[in-house]
């Protein structure tokens, strides 16, 4: 039971390490960090549904319905508090998972693929066509005071910052926990045979419905916290594209560890801000060849890395 | 003694196809029962209508005084009915010890025991001489001991009926007894009722208290082992040996 131990310990470190070192980071490299641990929520998320044997094509449905309700909330509702718009948001995002997660429980492979694709399209086409959400430009958001502290001018960004290292602090260890409990042990039960599974008498059902919740509360965080990091949201966040941009950073980042979709968050943003610095014409060529190159040596994903490194010590 | 089960007029059809007809059986508490019969005779759908996998086009099926006939494989499950499988239905890329803790979290659950579910996993892993394999991955397991595997899953839940679906298929013919030992070893003085499918005659001779005889969706006997076996139309329909007529084939 070590282990469990161990990786309570590389979360808590990672974190204090995260907090120390902010104030000595340039701006650019706080933006950055900020957003890739916002969307290593999201992907957090995709790992559980991926233990489940579901792949998503649609968690920009829940990473715009978050960032959106947290948008709305500070625009027109007047809570301007970080930490409670982002509260609202996984509130938000759970609600319509409540729901389309009914509908989906009971698809499998590509079909639930491609239905919760259309889920999320079906979102992007509402906010496109919503004037008063500011229809394809979308609209500004700004954070007023974090939990309760208000921030002037630049120190806002270090106490987001500050927030949401806390937020993915405490999601990692929760997810690490569940992922040891017994309720979290019927993802890969559920995954290899369901038939079983119903006959030790669990539900299935059941079971895929609490982790796409639970994935869905993880995306709805995100995409709060990436919107307010922007300060902007537009309906881009429900495209298509940005779903896969999560299921391409799972893939990257391996299911080895709840602390790995922040490592290969970090790294794709990293890899992009590179790429688009360098050849602002051909990064996408970039970021595919990393891919490639992932799969082909890496195929367990860039936490292998220090997987490996841990094993050779 | 008290009725662990009873079917009345069980009877499925597919289409013009009946695999049950009328079935109409009691089952004693604490008895082992062998079901006997030759491909497509209705045994697996026997189990499949008691467990709630299908649903019967006609009659009811209790159990200790309760009527199960529309409830589901899970339902059935909480309420002590349990099977394992003619192929083994196991977790095969979690290791020995996971395949049971899964079974033991969940039966752990329904009992509001969280705590005694690696014990009962690890007891159950020495009842059935599994210790060695704990943290083998379930896929790459020899054919037998996915079989005992399967078979321990089932009895997670501690079932109050055991329902196993030939449980020595696959397993080599030296092993079969020892098997069989090992299995209704594990739950004696358990007042487990048992009732499995099995197409050696030498092993239903030695297990089964009573056996039921199926052929095309009905029983066509049942009593106690002697007295079936012997029944001229048993031995005509499934166990083979005839006066041989046939043999002017040859």
């Amino acid at each position: 039971m070590s282990r469990f131990g161990r990786t309570e310990a590389l979360l808590a470190i990672s974190a204090a390490a995260l907090l120390a070192f902010s104030p000595l980071l340039p701006k650019w490299a706080l933006f950055l960090v900020t957003v890739a641990l916002a969307k290593g929520l999201v992907v957090l998320g995709l790992l559980l549904l991926m233990r489940a044997g579901l792949v998503s094509f649609g968690q920009g449905l829940y990473y715009a319905a978050g960032a959106y309700a947290a948008g709305i909330a500070g625009q027109m509702l007047r809570i301007s508090d970080a930490a409670a718009v982002v509260a609202l948001a996984a509130v938000a995002s759970c609600a319509v998972a409540a729901v389309v997660g009914g509908l989906l429980a009971t698809y499998r492979g590509i079909f639930f693929a491609m239905l919760s694709l259309a889920f999320s399209m079906i979102l992007y086409g509402l906010l496109v066509k919503t004037s008063a959400l500011g229809s394809t430009d979308g609209f500004n958001v700004a954070i007023g005071t974090v939990a309760g502290v208000r921030l002037p001018g630049a120190s806002a960004r270090t106490g987001l910052f500050a927030l949401t290292v806390g937020l993915v602090f405490l999601a990692a260890l929760g997810a690490h926990r569940f992922l040891g409990s017994h309720l979290g042990r019927l993802a890969p039960a559920v995954r290899d045979n369901e038939l079983r599974v119903e006959y030790l008498g669990a539900s299935v059902r059941g079971v895929v419905y609490l982790n796409y919740l639970l994935a869905a509360g993880l995306s709805g965080i995100g995409g709060a916290l990436a919107g307010l990091a922007v300060g902007h949201i537009d309906p881009e966040m429900a495209y298509w594209t940005t779903s896969g941009e999560f299921v391409f950073v799972a893939i990257l980042s391996g299911s080895g560890s709840v602390a790995a979709p922040f490592a290969g968050a970090i790294a794709f943003e990293v890899l992009r801000s590179f790429a688009y610095e360098y050849s602002p014409n051909t990064w996408q060529l970039v970021v595919g060849l990393a891919m490639l190159l992932v799969i082909l040596f890496l195929p367990s994903g860039l936490w292998s890395l220090f997987t490996r490194w841990r094993r050779a010590r | 003694m008290a009725a662990v089960l009873e079917t009345v007029g069980l009877t499925k059809t597919f289409g013009a196809l009946a695999a049950a007809s009328d079935i109409s059986v009691r089952v004693e508490e604490d008895s082992v029962l062998g079901l006997i019969g030759g491909n497509g005779a209705g045994k697996t759908t026997f189990l499949n209508l008691i467990t709630g996998y299908l649903k019967p086009t006609g009659g009811r099926i209790v159990y200790r005084g309760r009527e199960i006939t529309a409830l589901s494989p899970r339902q059935v499950t909480h309420l002590g009915i349990c099977r394992s499988f003619q192929i083994p239905q196991v977790f095969d890329s979690l290791t020995v010890i996971e395949n049971l803790l899964v079974g033991t979290g969940i039966a752990g659950r329904a009992l509001e025991d969280r705590t005694g579910a690696q014990a009962a996993a690890d007891a159950l892993l020495a009842r059935f001489h599994l210790t060695a394999h704990r943290l083998e991955l379930a896929g790459v397991l020899p054919e037998g001991i996915r079989k005992l595997l399967d078979i321990a899953l089932a009895l997670v839940t501690k079932p109050a009926l055991l329902l196993l679906d030939e449980p020595t298929s696959g397993v080599s013919a030296e092993e079969k007894f020892a098997l069989m030992d090992l299995v209704l070893g594990a739950i004696r003085n358990e007042r487990v009722t048992v009732l499995f499918v099995e197409h050696d005659m030498d092993i239903v001779r030695r297990y089964a208290h009573r056996i039921l005889a199926f052929h095309e969706g009905r029983v066509i006997a049942d009593g106690p082992p002697a007295e079936v076996l012997a029944s001229a139309e048993v031995r005509r329909l499934i166990v083979g040996e005839e006066p041989r007529p046939a043999a002017a084939r040859g």
